[in-house]
């Protein structure tokens, strides 16, 4: 890079990327001591990816993400309590403790899931974002998924429609290489996702996904081809998840050494070396970071304890919108 | 009043809820120029523009997923999916995202959107273009299930639908589409969603159903008065959720029922009507409640299409059954 780095700007991302791995190490120990349940899927590994790409967007932008959100939400600036509350089925979560691990949502960050389904999430992003063109908001729909979620029909009849369109859509591929345990090789005739952009006149464009400063740079060019009006925008983030796709995965389908060999491209630590490297990080730094992050999770592991349960006789509530007198 | 079809009145609805609320939306396919494949949308692409009766590709669960993100964003997105068999194509966007947004978030997130599709038989179709599916989406809680049976009910139903806060699904009688014609007021008329309708009062025996099968239905009744057997006859309007009082009053006073319905007969809505009568009227039934519906099978093709399909003649031989004579 030729141009300085924002000394202040760097060490956010370094810290958000931080309270990520640390909160998702925390909820790994939690899951195994029983405290969260139903599954837990983590983002350890492709932390440069949720941090870079909310760094590129507006708080009034949406976002879609999936069932692996945790580092999208937190990037996004839900607190780690209401997160880590929601996850333990807390009243004091994020859905008062009904959505869990998979359904984060928060309307006053615009953050729309959190979703089990795979590709589930990317016609409701169209639709985000079709009514946003519509009532006249410039605004981008941001839509994570993966590279398995790349041979759902879903995909393709949103990528058709937001580029016929013209719609403020930012697709954003989480490629990790694995859809669950099957290799990308085995699932795509074209592996190259960006390249499936072309079939759609499509803009799209690959990036190191384990480099954050790269990733926001190409998701920041990303959104203002989409804000200037020039439709939607395909951005694959080429990443690896470090730790098995969700709590019960023997990971027959890769070598320890791939895993290794991944490691070394770590995104924490590539960004650590980076800004000590330009002088703008010392040990200290680093550690007085992980001092602050290590106070935030312990803080949201306590108000998830303090929380309560939510009354089993009002699960029948929220069905619908209101009960006629039955 | 105009007399207008069940196509004309379900047009009233659309054109006048587009008109006092800019954020009602059309979506679907060939609901532009051509209006539809039944026309239910003709010419509303002139008054109100492809802006807001949007034709789109064809992709079913692409309609009703961007439906669940225009209304998460404050629209009204009314999706029209050309035949009910199609809506499978659509139906993990329904069942995954639209009905259980309200009650993931506690109400934080809603839904508020409509899907019209024609659905059922008697218009010498087959398969996907005749069945009558109800029972997939009244299974599922959080939407709602709404199948009108005749022109003006359509109409005051639709409106409701539209401004209801939560997903409806909205069924439509194809084979009652231009059947008959009946008086609607050209003013706003709207009804209740979940309230099923008292159509005639009668002593004897209670006939329970809804759609395109009332109107059998009635034809049996009316048979059934000559012989001087008065029958009771509930439509339904709303299957889910199901309001069961006016059912189980009827029931109390009738001891006997008759549901009718076209869909095939097992774990349809007949089986829970069944259940709730049982729970609510065991003791004042005189007899066994009958069921007359469609069968287990896929609803055959025209030329075999009438002996599928409940008519007035098994009706009347259920209700015979009920009164044992």
């Amino acid at each position: 890079m030729t141009t300085p780095i924002d000394k202040n700007h760097a060490t956010k991302l370094l810290r958000q990327m931080l309270l990520i791995r640390r909160f998702e190490e925390k909820s790994a120990e939690l899951y195994s001591a029983t405290k969260i349940r139903g599954f837990l899927h983590l983002y350890i590994g492709e932390e440069a990816v949720a941090v870079g790409v909310m760094a590129a967007l507006t708080p009034e932008d949406a976002v879609v993400a999936t069932y692996r959100e945790h580092g999208q939400a937190l990037a996004r600036g839900m607190s780690a309590d209401s997160i880590m509350a929601e996850m333990y089925g807390k009243l004091e979560g994020c859905c008062k403790g009904r959505g869990g691990s998979m359904h984060i949502f928060d309307s006053s960050t615009h953050f729309y899931g959190g979703n089990a389904i795979v590709g589930g999430g990317l016609p409701v992003a169209v639709g985000l974002a079709l009514a946003d063109s519509m009532l006249g908001r410039n605004r981008v729909t941001c839509c994570f998924f993966g590279d398995g979620a790349v041979a759902e029909g879903a995909f393709h009849e949103s990528m058709n429609m937001a580029a016929l369109w013209k719609l403020p859509v930012l697709f954003l591929c989480e490629n990790n290489l694995y859809a669950m345990g099957t290799a990308i090789r085995y699932t795509q005739a074209q592996p190259d996702i960006a390249a499936k952009a072309v079939g759609y006149r499509m803009k799209s464009a690959a990036v190191d996904g384990m480099d954050v400063m790269a990733v926001e740079a190409a998701a920041s060019k990303a959104a203002d081809h989409i804000r200037q009006g020039n439709g939607p925008y395909l951005l694959e983030c080429r990443t690896y998840r470090f730790r098995p796709h969700s709590m019960f995965d023997t990971e027959l389908y890769r070598s320890k050494e791939e895993v290794e060999q991944w490691k070394a491209h770590d995104p924490i630590e590539k960004l650590t070396r980076r800004l000590s490297d330009a002088g703008l990080l010392n040990d200290q730094d680093r550690a007085a970071l992980e001092q602050d992050v290590a106070r935030e999770v312990e803080s949201a592991v306590a108000f998830a304890e303090a929380g309560t349960w939510e009354p089993v006789e009002n699960l029948t509530s929220f069905v619908y919108s209101e009960r006629r007198e039955l | 009043m105009a007399k207008m079809t069940m196509v004309q009145a379900l047009n009233l609805a659309l054109k006048q809820e587009m008109a006092q609320d800019d954020s009602v939306v059309l979506l679907g396919e060939d609901v532009g120029p051509d209006g539809g494949v039944f026309r239910v949308t003709d010419q509303l692409i002139d008054i109100y523009g492809k802006e807001r009766v949007i034709d789109t590709p064809l992709a079913e669960s692409a309609i009703v997923g961007m439906g669940i993100g225009m209304a998460i964003h404050g629209l009204k997105p009314v999706c029209e999916i050309q035949f009910s068999g199609f809506a499978y194509q659509n139906f993990h966007q329904l069942e995954n995202h639209a009905a259980r947004m309200r009650w993931r978030t506690q109400g934080r997130l809603t839904v508020p959107m409509v899907m019209r599709a024609p659905y059922g038989g008697g218009v010498r179709a087959l398969e996907h273009h005749s069945e009558s599916r109800e029972a997939y989406w009244a299974h599922t809680p959080g939407l709602k299930m709404v199948i009108p049976s005749g022109p003006r009910n359509a109409r005051a139903l639709l409106v409701a639908a539209i401004r209801d806060p939560d997903p409806v699904i909205f069924y439509e009688a194809k084979g009652l589409y231009r059947a008959f014609r009946e008086e609607v007021p050209e003013e706003e008329e709207v009804m209740e969603i979940g309230v099923p309708q008292l159509v005639q009062e009668g002593d004897d025996v209670t006939f329970i159903s809804y759609g395109a099968m009332l109107r059998p239905a009635l034809e049996a009744a009316e048979q059934l008065a000559a012989e001087g057997i008065n029958v009771e006859v509930i439509d339904l309007l709303t299957i889910s959720p199901l309001d069961d009082r006016l059912l189980i009053e009827s029931v109390k006073k009738t001891g006997r029922a008759v549901i009718v319905h076209e869909a095939p007969r097992s774990f349809g809505a007949g089986a829970e009507i069944v259940s709730r009568l049982l729970e609510g009227a065991f003791y004042y039934l005189e007899a066994p409640v009958q069921r007359v519906t469609g069968y287990d099978i896929v609803i055959p093709y025209f030329s075999r299409e009438k002996a599928y399909m409940p008519d007035t003649a098994r009706i009347i031989k259920a209700a015979r059954a009920t009164l044992n004579t």
